[in-house]
């Protein structure tokens, strides 16, 4: 048995151990705690969240060794489980923190190391705040300037498609937003539940919430073979499907695609709106990686867009919700939590509702709602920050191009993996081949084989990765997702370790 | 129980829908009525399977129906009410456009009374703190000799907490490690050494998302055995919202007006009594210092409340976000925490508690930055594994609130240059708030038809108000609530925005408000004075 599965066992004695002394003391009952696990939500205990899960767990256990002193055959964790850019040594964009700091404490604005332009930016945010200052709360849908500004992003993103700023609803990350979209759509009982179409590989965020909502996931499977291609066939198959089970109302897309890196053609994103019509469902757009596209010949459509190209009939009918965040793209500013969502078609009483359940939560985080703002309204040409900006930005973005096309390179010259092309987003998807033995011992380990390849992995080589098990896969197939974050030179150490795990792992188990 | 909604009834009159009409009659068997309201919603708005498509094709013209329609989405969601932010809320925004675009009003300016919102009163933020979070944002500040070198180390330590030394990155779904230490620490020092694990803390989006989290975890069951939880009347309505969403089961206990606002054992007793006919009651909310109502509760109150969760097995929920807010002569703050392992092992092993604190209110009013903790006690290891997975989804809190949340429960110490300025701005914001929360109390007491309990603590007042019986009728002809028809007017009226109290809870009959004490003190005397001046037009107009 290998060391964490040892760990593992241990810690369950431990905990046997601790029981069992518990109700010696109390003598009384085993009548226990009020809140345990047969006793708490059924919901809660279904959801699964893979890119958090029990291997980052035990990566931050070995890191915490490493620290004690403990010997491993590498010196560092590598955590390229998690789309994390600033903890894998990117730098924020400079005049973004400036203006933070300067609206962070406005005492500064007398201070003349700032820039003009970011100095003008801390003044229009803090008058759009209560009592000048981020630490009032702001409206629950957002400070009203700043979804301004978002909206005018959007119609320029969009070539010049109008979007209106009351559409738009500030969030705390994507995630958020996501989540409470799903909240609104998720009603009925038995065959009447609604069901929520979601892509297989999928980024997990959604099955977990489909689970906490108690609310019925629908796959469709991406087409491997095909540059992880969404197939409206494939749609079509998964729903008719589902029909006989639940109520299908909702179809997420993900794009450019988490964990798979796919970008869509404009074509396919028209197949799915059409499709979205006919069949009568609420589309959402996951477009968080929307700046981050490096494949030749690849571009990022928007789903607002396309739809009002395809006229009146679609775009004043099909509702949809599209997302985007301050955390991915060139900022990858994750600790922030900002984000928002563009709303198209909702029906006037359930933005109503919408409202009201946003308030309950007060508002978004002031500091991300200021973040995004410098995001949707970065410097201009003519101002003093423009230059470094672009700079900046161009440094990082050009660098993830090319991190996505070594990845896939290397990856490709390993026995045993294969990887699609990183057209965009942040992650390469690559499927391995694993030996029937290994199989065999993981089950008899009770673990997925993903699972225990992944885990070995962290084991020796000190890197952390997340087993395609978590986003899901076709059955018999193995996967795992790795970030491209990393320094390139760092990210070259990984791939290379990865290589030579992979061809140890295959000799050990064949 | 309402079964159909006026709303429903249109759209039955208008033959819209057969299906819709037929479900209408089912209800689910058996339960008293009250469980039904609250747990099982009534099945009008399940889904109608494939029936817009027939529809379209039938009318041909008209605008093909939603998929997302009032009809069909999450009941639960509809249940949901949070009157903090409710249509007075709106009308207030609308009337601050209105007066901005040179529209004539009876007054120049919007007092937004509504809500907790300190800055947005003018109250400046706490300099060591902003200095903290810029050095932060910027680290280049770091070496800009302006900054105090006490606000350069906590800044150092927090961003050496940080993946690659930056607020941008993701922390850990519990909340930076060395923010939960001092946390720990913190409660420590304010519990008179009662022991603290940082592994118990864990920090949140503010307090209300700890407060969600934690409720989301206790609700289980269907029909009688759904979980029931217990909560204050008047309470703060995220609480109601909440339960509401998660389709539990809300439990009301009445908190004692005659007695300024008091919890009272019998009236536990009673609620839960009751409750246990429908529900499975599992746990206990008790707010201290009370919001709305402003009452601080004493060493003996808390004692009794821990008995009483013990002997009917009920998880404690403290939230004591106002904690550092208490005002009145004799009252002081007792954390459940400290009380609970004065109690013994009996109890400090037993109970079940989480509590709540936040960095928006206290003396530094920072709401924007979703700053907060909870601290579980006794909680079952297993669960702690599906807390700990459940935040995960989410990812993280803020960052920047979490590092705001590290500075309040790790201030300037004496000996540190930052410490007296620290010192006078939290005890001037501290000090005016008491005078503030007195100088309420007082004047509206003198007003006929207002009474008011004093202000212990927290930061509202929630008078009762007499409102005259022709008000109530023509209130409840215009389908409103007699205090909302009451604070709309004040509204429309004088531009003051407060919460009706039945946004609230109240016991039946009676009326009150919640108005904020923030405003600086020259304002707050013209706000009351204006409502005083408010209060005599309307009796009169109404008697």
């Amino acid at each position: 048995v290998p060391l964490w599965g040892i760990t593992l066992q241990l810690q369950r004695c431990a905990r046997d151990i601790t029981n069992m002394s518990q109700q010696a003391v109390n003598g009384v009952s085993h009548r226990g705690r009020v809140l345990t696990l047969d006793s708490m939500n059924p919901n809660v205990k279904r959801v699964e969240y893979a890119v958090r899960g029990p291997i980052v767990q035990r990566a931050v256990q070995i890191e915490k060794e490493l620290k004690e002193g403990a010997k491993k055959p590498f010196t560092e964790v590598i955590k390229a489980n998690i789309g994390d850019a600033h903890a894998m040594g990117q730098k924020p964009i400079t005049f973004f923190r400036q203006v933070l700091a300067l609206c962070s404490y406005p005492a500064l604005l007398e201070d003349s190391k700032f820039p003009e332009d970011a100095k003008q930016r801390a003044r229009r945010i803090l008058e759009a705040c209560g009592g000048h200052s981020i630490g009032a709360y702001s409206a629950s849908q957002g400070i009203e300037c700043i979804r301004q500004d978002v909206a005018r992003y959007i119609e320029k993103r969009d070539g010049g498609i109008p979007s209106n700023p009351d559409n738009i609803y500030l969030s705390t990350g994507a995630s958020d937003a996501i989540v409470t979209i799903l909240k609104l759509l998720v009603c009925g009982e038995g065959r009447d539940r609604t069901g929520v179409m979601i892509s297989i590989p999928q980024y997990p965020l959604y099955s977990a919430a489909l689970a906490d909502l108690g609310a019925v996931q629908i796959n469709y499977y991406l087409d491997e073979d095909n540059c992880w291609s969404l197939n409206i066939t494939e749609l079509r198959r998964a729903l008719s499907a589902a029909r006989e089970h639940c109520n299908p109302r909702v179809l997420c897309i993900i794009n450019p695609g988490n964990p798979t890196g796919q970008v869509q053609s404009r074509q396919c994103i028209e197949d799915v709106i059409r499709f979205a019509k006919e069949e009568h469902l609420f589309l959402m757009a996951d477009e968080v990686y929307q700046d981050n596209v490096y494949a030749e010949g690849c571009q990022f459509h928007s789903f607002k867009k396309v739809l009002f190209e395809m006229g009146p009939e679609y775009s004043n009918t099909v509702e949809m919700a599209s997302f985007h965040s301050t955390s991915k793209c060139y900022m990858g500013e994750c600790g922030f939590r900002g984000g928002y969502m563009e709303v198209i078609n909702l029906d006037p009483e359930v933005k109503a509702q919408l409202i009201k359940l946003v308030s309950v939560r007060l508002c978004p985080p002031v500091p991300g709602q200021a973040l995004l703002d410098l995001v949707v309204n970065p410097p201009q040409p003519d101002e003093p920050s423009y230059a470094t900006f672009m700079k900046e930005r161009t440094a990082v973005l050009s660098a993830l191009a090319e991190k996505a096309r070594l990845t896939e390179q290397i990856f490709n010259t390993v026995p045993g993996i294969t990887c699609n092309p990183v057209q965009g987003a942040m992650y390469t998807f690559p499927r391995i081949t694993l030996p029937q033995k290994a199989i065999d011992k993981a089950k008899e380990l009770g673990l997925v084989p993903d699972m225990f390849y992944c885990m070995r992995l962290l084991d020796e080589e000190g890197i952390c990765l997340v087993p395609g098990s978590g986003f899901g896969q076709r059955e018999g197939t193995y996967h795992f997702r790795m970030t491209i974050l990393p320094p390139t030179e760092k990210l070259k150490v990984v791939l290379q370790k990865i290589r030579e795990f992979q061809l140890r792992f295959t000799q050990e188990f064949s | 129980m309402q079964v159909l909604s006026s709303r429903n009834v249109r759209l039955l009159s208008r033959g819209r829908n057969e299906v819709f009409a037929g479900r209408s009659g089912a209800q689910r068997p058996g339960g008293d009525p009250r469980t039904r309201s609250l747990t099982c919603p009534p099945l009008l708005s399940a889904t109608r399977r494939g029936l817009p498509k027939e529809k379209m094709s039938e009318n041909g013209i008209m605008s093909r129906a939603k998929v997302l329609t009032i009809d069909t989405m999450n009941p639960t969601v509809k249940k949901v009410e949070y009157a903090v932010r409710g249509p007075i809320v709106q009308r207030a925004v609308e009337l601050e456009r209105e007066l901005s675009e040179g529209m004539k009003k009876p007054f120049a300016e919007v007092i937004k009374a509504n809500i907790g919102d300190a800055h947005a009163m003018g109250q400046q933020p706490i300099t060591f703190f902003r200095q903290v979070l810029a050095l932060c944002s910027y680290p280049e500040l770091l070496s800009d000799s302006t900054f105090p070198e006490d606000a350069k180390s906590r800044a150092c330590r927090i961003l050496q907490s940080c993946g690659g030394n930056s607020m941008g990155s993701y922390s850990a779904s519990q909340g930076i490690d060395s923010v939960r230490q001092d946390v720990a620490r913190y409660i420590e020092r304010r519990d008179g050494g009662v022991a603290c694990d940082p592994d118990n803390i864990y920090l949140t989006t503010g307090a209300s998302d700890g407060i969600v989290t934690m409720l989301k975890l206790l609700v289980c069951g269907e029909g009688t055995t759904r979980t029931g939880v217990m909560i204050p009347i008047p309470q703060y309505p995220l609480y109601s919202a909440a339960l509401a969403e998660l389709g539990a089961v809300q439990i009301n206990y009445f908190l004692n007006e005659e007695k300024c606002w008091s919890l009272d054992i019998t009236e536990l007793q009673r609620a839960v009594n009751e409750a246990r006919q429908y529900c499975n009651p599992r746990a206990l909310c008790i707010i201290n210092p009370g919001n709305p109502t402003g009452q601080v509760q004493s060493r003996q109150c808390i004692e009794d409340v821990i008995r009483f969760a013990a002997k009917e097995r009920l998880f404690l929920m403290a939230d004591e976000v106002y904690q550092d807010n208490v005002y009145a002569e004799g009252c002081q703050f007792h954390s459940f925490k400290k009380v609970l392992f004065e109690m013994g092992p009996e109890y400090a092993e037993t109970v079940e508690l989480a509590s709540f604190h936040s960095t928006s209110k206290c003396y530094m009013g920072e709401c924007g930055f979703r700053g907060g903790y909870m601290e579980i006690i006794n909680m079952d290891d297993e669960v702690k594994d599906q807390l700990t997975k459940l935040l995960s989804v989410r990812l993280c809190p803020p960052v920047p609130g979490q590092a705001l949340m590290d500075l309040v429960v790790n201030p300037p110490q004496p000996g540190e240059p930052s410490y007296g300025s620290f010192i006078k701005e939290r005890t001037a914001t501290l000090s005016a708030l008491a005078e503030k929360a007195k100088l309420t109390e007082q004047v509206l007491n003198t007003v006929q038809g207002i009474s008011c309990n004093p202000v212990q603590g927290a930061m509202y007042s929630f008078p009762r108000i007499t409102i005259p019986e022709k008000a109530v009728k023509e209130a409840t002809e215009t389908g409103q609530q007699p205090d909302m028809f009451y604070c709309m007017k004040m509204l429309e009226e004088t531009g003051i925005c407060l919460v009706p109290g039945s946004g609230f809870g109240q016991k039946d009959g009676t009326y009150h408000f919640r108005m904020t004490i923030l405003p600086p003190t020259d304002k707050l005397k013209i706000l009351l004075n204006k409502v005083k001046e408010f209060h005599q037009r309307f009796t009169q107009q109404y008697s």
